[in-house]
């Protein structure tokens, strides 16, 4: 049961973060996700201290804002200081990342939260902590069911938006010119991203959840030309990942986590090597000449 | 030289568009007669591509203001369509070239609503008029820039729209390509459409658009192709930079056995 429980969470951080990542890498901002997944952790300290508790809720919110405002921030550092984008992304997370551990380190004795479990997460304990109703139903673990809503809210976000997300990635100028707002689906996205990493990196860590932003995608990219099946194929590479990463954790006797972000690096070789249309291995035996008849 | 028109489409007043705070357009003040092919002629870094996102409201105004069919363009969003610079996207997007022209329809779609038959009927009927609809299920990454130009054309042509902007159609296409979307161009106007284009080779320009906008910074001037397009003018616009006024000589030579083709 274990083992379900935790390649069901895997699994759900997958879906949330390879559907995001299709159109973070599509418009050039992969690291994006590294960003906010990093520079949340002030956000969090802060719900913590002001609540007192470590409930997910407000912990979720003090995230998500600042997940929200490390996009805002990137964003106008890149357009008012006009500082490239990688750039902006890189100052921006780094330092806020600094605050957030900062005020661990200052409040360490009265906050249950430590560098590690916040870069690392630990996957395997998702099973243990339960969801509990007041009339003493045991609902299943607590993460698979906040890793669950924001899957749901993911898809149904981009089944909504399907068409406002697909054109301003793009072309945001003609986005703009038939009245789409390409401001509004930008923070939009950015912030499905932060409410994704929020949601998921305390049960699997902050790496796994870089890695599911953007290798899965990156493999589904190599692997079709067509946007829709590279929306689904990066959910099934992600899911894939987690179902094998854990197996290959328990066979090594190591972690969880570093297992799955593990295959989808694997996974992404692979593709590179053997990808039908881009694939390396590929190509070259399209390269052998042929006689000229 | 700048003629002003009654019942104008589009009309421009006092237009500044600054970048960084340092104005790349200056108080340009023009109007534009409705079923015109216009081009829009200047020297690098003249404004020509900020003057037509700044009509659109792509780039904020510093000052000035602009109306569309008398109105302010807010109300008239749906029947403006643009063709943007052809590199200004990334061709390896996971897209067919169906794709791309169905969002031409988005607009007209709003929020929520799926791709109808009707839509799907309008974009393959917008790739017919280009000639590309034995690409419909290409890969975008595997077209040549002529075909990226036609499929950026059909995208708007999906949009059924009143005016169109584009932004240098003809740059890095070939001859057959260019020759095509120039008879596209003159068959939208004679169905009354407006069309303006950024343009940048002076010898076509006389044989191309009825109406033609001259500008380097500030607006030299807006007029009719033959009373705009002459040596004062040219030289007004390009200073006397020596390349173009060898090319000015060009067009003069080109005017004493004007081509019939219009």
């Amino acid at each position: 049961m274990n083992a379900f429980w935790i390649i069901l969470t895997g699994s759900l951080v997958a879906t949330c973060c390879s559907l995001l990542g299709c159109y973070l890498i599509l418009r050039r901002m992969a690291m994006v996700g590294d960003a906010v997944s990093h520079a949340v952790l002030p956000g969090i300290v802060i719900a913590f201290l002001v609540t007192g508790s470590r409930d997910s809720v407000p912990m979720l919110i003090g995230a998500g804002l600042l997940g929200v405002l490390t996009t805002f921030l990137i964003e106008f550092f890149h357009r008012v200081a006009r500082v490239q984008t990688d750039a902006s992304i890189g100052v921006t997370f780094t330092w806020l990342f600094a605050i957030g551990i900062i005020l661990i380190s200052m409040f360490a004795g009265q906050i249950d939260l430590d560098q590690d479990c916040v870069l690392y997460g630990e996957i395997a304990y998702t099973p243990i902590d339960l969801w509990i109703s007041e009339d003493g139903w045991i609902l299943g673990p607590r993460a698979v069911w906040t890793v669950g809503s924001v899957a749901v809210v993911v898809i149904l976000f981009i089944y909504l938006g399907y068409k406002e997300l697909y054109l301003t990635a793009f072309d945001a100028a003609y986005a703009a010119s038939i009245g789409i707002s390409t401001s509004l689906w930008y923070y939009l996205l950015m912030s499905a991203v932060s409410l994704t990493t929020v949601a998921s990196f305390e049960s699997v860590g902050a790496i796994l959840v870089v890695a599911f932003l953007v290798a899965p995608p990156a493999t589904a990219y190599l692997l079709t030309d067509n946007f829709k099946t590279m929306l689904l194929l990066s959910v099934v590479i992600g899911v894939v990942a987690s179902a094998a990463g854990y197996f290959l954790a328990v066979w090594l006797d190591g972690s969880i986590a570093g297992a799955i972000a593990t295959v989808t690096g694997l996974e992404f070789l692979l593709a590179f090597l053997f990808s039908p249309s881009r694939g390396i291995w590929m190509n070259r035996r399209k390269l052998v000449p042929s006689p000229i008849n | 030289m700048i003629l002003q028109v009654e019942n104008p489409v589009v009309e421009v007043h006092d237009l500044t568009v600054s970048y960084d705070r340092k104005p790349v357009l200056w108080g340009v003040d023009l109007t534009l007669p409705a079923g015109s092919l216009v081009g829009v002629i200047g020297p690098n870094g003249a404004g020509k591509s900020t003057l037509i996102k700044a009509i659109m409201g792509l780039l904020p105004a510093s000052s000035g203001y602009i109306r569309i069919f008398d109105q302010p363009l807010k109300e008239v969003r749906k029947r403006i369509s643009y063709v943007p610079q052809r590199e200004s996207v990334d061709w390896d997007f996971p897209a067919s070239v169906f794709d791309v022209v169905l969002m031409g329809r988005y607009g007209k779609l709003g929020f929520f609503n799926r791709p109808r038959r009707a839509d799907k009927d309008a974009a393959m009927e917008a790739l017919e008029k280009v000639g590309m609809q034995a690409f419909t299920d290409r890969q975008i990454s595997q077209l040549s820039g002529g075909q990226q130009q036609r499929v950026f054309l059909a995208r708007a042509l999906a949009q059924n729209a009143d005016i169109y902007f584009m932004d240098e159609p003809f740059a890095g296409v070939d001859i057959a390509t260019e020759t095509a979307i120039i008879e596209l161009l003159r068959h939208m106007r004679d169905e009354g459409k407006t069309v303006v284009v950024v343009h940048h080779d002076l010898q076509s320009a006389t044989a191309y658009f009825n109406w033609v906008i001259l500008l380097n910074m500030r607006l030299v001037a807006s007029g009719p192709t033959d009373q705009v397009l002459t040596q004062e003018m040219l030289e007004k616009t390009y200073g006397g930079k020596l390349t173009v006024l060898s090319k000015v000589g060009d067009l003069l030579r080109k005017q004493e056995f004007p081509s019939r083709e219009a």
